[in-house]
Parts: C-alpha cells; structure tokens; sequence
C-alpha cells in the first residue's frame, strides 16, 4: 500500500470565534477519516467545497498534523514524525497546489523554485535536474530565469508539476490544479498529468470538482462531505451505481459528457 | 524604469515646490501681524517705519515680492532672516542636520519596536500575546507624540531623571565639531561619551515620534505577515526544516514588507512634521524649534526658508520610497 489511512481527525483553532483572552475554540475538520490508497493507482476525491479535501490532501503529505488517527506511508507511520525524520521521506510525496500565485514564490525565478528542494535533498547538477523537469512539463528551457508573475496560469501550473516531478516522488497529491485555468488549458494540464503518471508510475490522489475527470482518470473515488467520506468505491462501481445520496447528489449536479471521449 | 521614474518626479517636485512657495508667500503676508512693528522700538517714527519696509521690500506689492524673492532663491539666495540677522539658507541648513538625526533616529526606533512587535505577534498569532500587542496598538495609536512627550518629560525627566529633558547636547561638552551632524561626528571620532550624550538628549524626544509611527508599522506589518503565512509557497518553506521565526523573516517578510514600506514613507513625513512641537517641547535645537520661533517673529524670509525646506524634504523622502519599491517589488524590476 502506499497509503494506509486508520481514523484520522484534524480539528484546528477557529480565529473567528477566538476570545479576546484566551484560547480559541477547536473546530473539527476531518473527523475520521479511513481509506487504502494500492501503489500506482489513482485516486479521485471529490466532495462539496468545504468538505476537507484540501486538509486531507495537506494532512497526507503532513503539512498538517494529525490531530487523532494514523496516516501510513509506505508502511511506515508519519502521522507525527518530526521534520527531520521525515525529510526522506518528503522527497518521496509531493503536492501540487491549487494556486500557483501562492505555491510559487514570487521573488525567485523558476529554475531556483525548482532547484530548491532539490538541493535541500542534497542532490547534485540541481540546475540541470530542474531543466530537464522543465523540459518534462513541456517548457522551454529558458523559463528556468523567469519570475512567475511572466507566466500565464497554465505555464504556472505546470511549473508546479515539474517542482514536484523533479524529486522523483513516488506519490503525487494534485489538488484541484487544474480549477484556475480556462478550459483548453484545464485539457493541456490534464493529459501532461495523465502522461507522466503513467511514465512515471506514479501513485496519484486527484483532488477535483470535475466528475467527468476524475471518471476519466481516477481508479477509485472518495467522496467526502463535512470531513467524513460518505462513500469510497471503484471508479466505475460509483458512476453506475452510486449508494449515498450525497454522492448521487453531485453526480445529478454535474452534466457528465461522454467519458470516452477525449480532453477537449 | 528607475531613470524614466527619476525624471518625472524631479519634475513633478518642482512643480510642487514652486506651488508651496506661492502658498506660503501669500499666507504669511495675509495673516495679521507686521514684522516691522516687533523690530522697532516703541515711538519709532514713520519714516522710520517705511525705511525699514523699503530695505525689506515689503512697501512693493506681493507679486512683485515674489518675483524678486523668486530671482534670488534661483540665484541661491533666501534672503535674511529679520529676527536673527542672518542668511536664511544657513541658517536653515545649520539646523537640519538637529532635525534630520533626530527623525531618523526616531524612524529607526519605530521601525525596530513595529518590526520586532509584528515579529512577535505573527510568530504568536491566536494567543494572548497578541492580544496584548493588539491592544497596546490600539493604545499607541490613539495618542499623539507630543502627549507622549509631556508624558515622558514627566517620568523619565522629573520623578526618575534618568534622560536629558532639553537640548541636543550637554553645554559642557565640547568637540569642536566640523558639521552639524553631531550624532555621525561623535560617533565617527569614535568619541563615545559624547554619543552617548547626545543620545541621551535625543531618546525620549525620539521616543515620543516613534511611538505612534510604531504601532502603525507593528499592525500593518502583523496583518500581511499573517496573510503571507498562509501562502503556500511559506507554507512549503516549514518542510525545509526552518524555525517559526525563520519561516516569517525569509520566506513571508520579503513579500509582506512592500505594502508597509509605502506607508511608512507616507508617515515619516508625519513624523518630520511632528518634529515642530517636539523639538519645542524638549528644547531641541532643530529646524521645527527654529520654525516657532520664526512665526512668532514674524520672520517672514526664515519662514519660507523653512518651509520650502521641509517641502523639498518629503517629495526627496517620497522619491526615495517610490524607487525602494521599485527595487524590492519583482514585478515592476522586471517589468
Ligand atoms: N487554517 C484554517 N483555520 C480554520 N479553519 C480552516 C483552516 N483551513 C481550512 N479550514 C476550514 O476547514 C474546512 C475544510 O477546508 P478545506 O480547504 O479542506 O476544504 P476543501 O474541501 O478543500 O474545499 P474547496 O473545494 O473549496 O477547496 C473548511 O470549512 C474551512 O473553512
Ligand atoms: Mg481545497
């Protein structure tokens, strides 16, 4: 397995109803939480907006700890490791991010954005590792000195692909990457996505509004409502047969097109 | 990009200087008060009167005083000061170095206490200690400098005589200074016990600016450091192994700063202005003191002198904040 995920709870201080003195009140976010995710498949979670999909994803590749519960990866239990510990393993799952405006730091250029972890992992040739990654998202090399306010949203997000890819990772967690672009470059996205998963045998948990995507690239769907998964079934067992209701609701919502058809 | 920004602003600052000098040419001959009668003595005579007000050129009318006040400043020349008898531009330039140490030493203290404050109050963001820093803020901000240094005259001056309450400089030192700058001087001729004296003239008065121009700084700053934190990109910086503190001042300060910077230039002049009440409060031997005096005199040359002065001041202050953005904000450097 690359994920084992027992019972996990993340609740976190609610600012908004904090008094003056004292500590803030804790609101439960994700609140238990269970699910296999097997090597080299592909993961589709969907779910309402507030639903606890991004804290998920965040907590998977602990930016986040566990309040309760147990995330394994691997085998082995990250649930709270600290960050020494869990430096190599760091390198091994990665996460690009909804908003390249704020994954991408805008004081620095792309090569140096790419190169970084790279170099935190203490890895050589960074420079030239982060070209190739370039290359791999289908860049052109001369991006490499550019800040990323020169980019368009789609140049931007696929920055955030090879930032990722560079480290050779064996998991990718993609939250909604594809929600800030318009439509033809969704599609680009999306099949670059699909290709190097598959070149690169990647594990994938794909965090999407988009049905009709996830149906088309995901293996197994979770489906999450107010920090809970309501249902967690093959791909094609949960568009044909739906159980919950919630999950028949968002398959209603969406106007499903023909899922053999290609992107765009 | 920086030369295409210089040119435009000296340009706008002459623009903004000439009308400042019409401003206050006109003001200051409008209000009542005749600087004649304060120089002479009682019973002088007429005659005596328009002499006085012919050498001065204030029997002409106030476009053609302009005109000739006008000529001479392009040529260097700011007239004389009435009350004290002497060039005006040295004068003026005599007290600046007074007023631009003790301001940047006052916007260093705010930018320290603000900064560190922020600092503090992100790194501890959603407990009581930022409540408190709140609080304080709020506090900080509703009260003026110059309540601040009656405040501090009070405390630190009388009841716990711990500061100089008034002037730059003991009298009894003397270093035989070459410039005004007494405070870069001393520190330059490595004369320590004079530095320290010096400084110990300029904290509470220093203080009483900073304060209010603290707090604003501490409150802007928390707010977009805390916003930055939630960045992504910051959010990525922790996995690098980084302490809280090291997260906030590498990887949120750099972006978070710009919009305080801006607003600090703004304030500064504030606190250049605050600097007339001051220097008067704490008997400090600056441009502003020198301004009090001259109105209350009714010297009209010191006055402009001053003024045009100050003006020149902020646009070169404003001029130098506009090309710091410049330089720290990537999408204009690169643009
Ligand atoms: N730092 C935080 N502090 C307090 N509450 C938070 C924080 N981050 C998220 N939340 C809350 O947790 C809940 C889940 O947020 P999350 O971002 O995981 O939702 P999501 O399913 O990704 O939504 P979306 O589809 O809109 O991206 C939301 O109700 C949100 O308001
Ligand atoms: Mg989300």
């Amino acid at each position: 397995m690359m994920y084992e995920v027992r019972d996990l709870q993340l609740s976190l201080p609610d600012m908004v109803r904090k008094p003056l003195l004292g500590p803030a009140p804790k609101i439960d976010i994700l609140k238990g939480i269970s699910f296999d995710l097997p090597k080299k498949s592909v993961l589709g979670i969907v779910g309402g907006s507030g639903s606890g999909k991004s804290t998920l994803g965040r907590t998977m590749v602990r930016l986040l700890e566990p309040s309760a519960g147990h995330i394994k990866f691997d085998g082995q239990d990250v649930s709270h490791m600290g960050e020494e510990k869990l430096r190599p393993l760091r390198r091994r799952f990665q996460m690009i991010f909804q908003d390249p405006m704020s994954s991408l730091n805008p004081r620095q250029r792309i090569g140096r954005i790419i190169a970084a972890p790279l170099e935190l992992h203490g890895w050589d040739n960074v420079a030239q590792r982060a070209i190739e990654a370039l290359v791999m998202v289908g860049l052109p090399e001369s991006f490499a000195k550019r800040y990323p306010h020169e980019l368009s949203g789609g140049q931007r997000q696929r920055v955030g692909i090879a930032r990722a890819i560079a480290l050779q990772p064996e998991f990718i967690l993609a939250d909604e990457i594809v929600s800030g672009l318009d439509v033809s470059s969704q599609a680009q996205v999306l099949i670059l996505l699909e290709d190097l998963v598959r070149e690169l045998d990647l594990t994938l948990a794909f965090v999407s509004h988009d049905l009709s995507v996830v149906r088309r690239l995901c293996d197994q769907v979770i489906v999450m409502r107010e920090g809970l998964i309501v249902e967690n079934a093959p791909t094609a067992t949960l568009f044909t047969s739906p159980q919950d209701d919630y999950t028949k609701e968002l398959l209603a919502a969406i106007p499903l097109p023909d899922p053999d058809q290609p992107f765009n | 990009m920086l030369s295409r920004i210089l040119f435009t602003r000296l340009l706008s600052t002459a623009v903004t200087l000439m009308g400042v000098a019409v401003i206050v040419f006109v003001i200051i001959r409008v209000v009542p008060g005749n600087p004649i009668a304060m120089m002479l003595p009682p019973g002088a005579t007429d005659a005596d009167i328009e002499r006085l007000k012919a050498f001065y050129g204030f029997d002409k009318s106030i476009l053609e005083q302009f005109i000739v006040w006008l000529a001479n400043v392009l040529q260097g020349d700011f007239g004389n000061s009435i009350s004290l008898r002497q060039p005006v531009s040295s004068l003026v330039l005599g007290r600046l170095p007074a007023t631009l140490e003790l301001s940047i030493f006052a916007l260093l203290m705010a930018v320290l206490i603000g900064g560190g404050l922020a600092l503090i109050g992100t790194r501890s963001r959603g407990t009581a200690t930022e409540a408190a820093i709140d609080v304080t803020n709020g506090m900080a901000l509703s009260i003026p400098d110059f309540l601040w240094g009656l405040f501090f005259i009070l405390m630190f001056g009388v009841l716990l005589p711990i500061f100089h309450i008034s002037g730059r400089i003991s009298p009894s030192l003397n270093l035989d200074f070459s410039t005004n700058f007494y405070l870069v001087e001393s520190l330059l001729r490595l004369r320590f016990d004079i530095f320290m004296d010096l400084i110990g003239h300029m904290f509470m008065p220093a203080l009483a600016l900073a304060i209010p121009l603290a707090a604003i700084i501490a409150q802007l700053l928390k707010q977009s450091l805390k916003e930055s934190m939630n960045l992504d990109y910051v959010t990525l910086a922790r996995t690098k192994g980084y302490s809280e503190y090291q997260v906030i001042i590498k990887e949120a300060l750099p972006n978070a700063v710009l919009p305080t910077l801006t607003l600090v230039g703004v304030q500064f002049t504030f606190l250049i202005g605050g600097t007339v009440i001051i220097e008067r409060l704490f008997s400090y031997e600056g441009l502003g003191n020198m301004a009090i005096d001259a109105v209350i005199n009714r010297d009209l040359p010191l006055i402009q002198g001053i003024v045009i002065l100050f003006a020149a001041l902020f646009t070169v202050i404003n001029l130098v904040v506009d090309m710091m953005y410049v330089v720290l904000n990537p999408k204009l450097r690169h643009a």
